[in-house]
């Protein structure tokens, strides 16, 4: 973006307060992406902010190539590992992350009596709910593609730049992450279809 | 080309991303068409994907902006930004 990098330039060159109007739009993208991988608003917070100050930091060496978004993203994902590490450091678990990529079961559930639900049971806030904690329970590298392709929407390129993977990676760990998500919500996807039979069993004898 | 299911499955990110090529594509369209099991599948993916980019599925703590920017303002009276 062309106003973007002027304001950039301007900062470098000691107008600093301009700073809080180059990262305005990126608040929320930085702040998600960090929750939806340490999963704590507290600890997320914080690494938000710290991103924000390591980005003003290191701002000079921010190279015009990329996108400044990109660029945010990575140091906050940087950062939430960072954060995820020592909060795990912390607790027993360690169900991750270090199988191969070939192992696992990755096929979606099988519905048998599925009917498209009304795009207004999508509003409930159940359901918001659920897909969030579904999202959570996802292992870290799965969880960390999703987030930044069906989250934050970036495409496959930024993506992998972000993580530092290839394109083909991002591509077989989304699929992989949505998949597994479909299998996790599945149950509250369905629609509520009244049983069959009642009703017209009625009119009928 | 015809398909079986397990083979559409894999590839029902690839079509909801609109990357298959044209014969696969057409293979993978064509399966749906006809495969209720299938197109199940891939609905309840969508509607996931629907809800994902729902502004409202994450949302942002009450006063975040205002502490960011507040810690903000202390570090830019502070220091500059260097390399």
């Amino acid at each position: 973006m062309a106003n973007e990098s002027a304001l950039i330039a301007r900062i470098l060159a000691g107008e600093t307060q301009l700073f809080h109007q180059l990262i305005r739009p990126y608040e929320k993208l930085v702040y998600v992406t960090i929750f939806a991988i340490v999963k704590n608003e507290t600890e997320a917070e914080d690494a938000a902010q710290e991103t924000m100050i390591n980005a003003f930091r290191h701002l000079a060496s921010f190279r015009g190539d990329a996108k400044f978004s990109t660029w945010l993203v990575t140091i906050a994902m940087n950062e939430a590992r960072k954060r995820l590490r020592k909060l795990k450091a912390g607790a027993e678990d360690s169900l991750d992350d270090t199988k191969e990529e070939s192992e696992g079961d990755y096929t979606p559930a099988v519905l048998t009596d599925w009917r498209e639900i009304p795009l207004a049971a999508l509003e409930r806030k159940e359901l918001r709910e659920k897909l969030r904690e579904a999202v959570a329970m996802l292992p870290e590298k799965y969880r960390e593609v999703f987030v930044l392709r069906d989250i934050e929407e970036l495409n496959q390129e930024e993506t992998a730049a972000a993580l530092g993977i290839n394109v083909t990676l991002v591509k077989v760990r989304l699929h992989r992450a949505r998949m597994m998500l479909q299998k996790m919500l599945v149950p509250y996807l369905k629609s509520q279809a009244p049983p069959r039979g009642g009703f017209f069993r009625r009119w009928l004898s | 080309m015809k398909v079986e299911c397990k083979h559409v499955w894999e590839h029902i990110s690839g079509y909801l991303d609109q990357q298959l090529d044209p014969d696969l594509l057409a293979a993978v369209q064509q399966h749906l068409e006809t495969c209720e099991v299938c197109s199940a599948i891939l609905d309840s993916t969508r509607n996931i994907l629907v809800l994902t980019a729902d502004d409202r599925t994450y949302e942002l703590p009450v006063g975040y902006s205002e502490r960011l920017h507040e810690r903000l303002a202390a570090v830019l009276a502070s220091g500059s930004s260097t390399g």
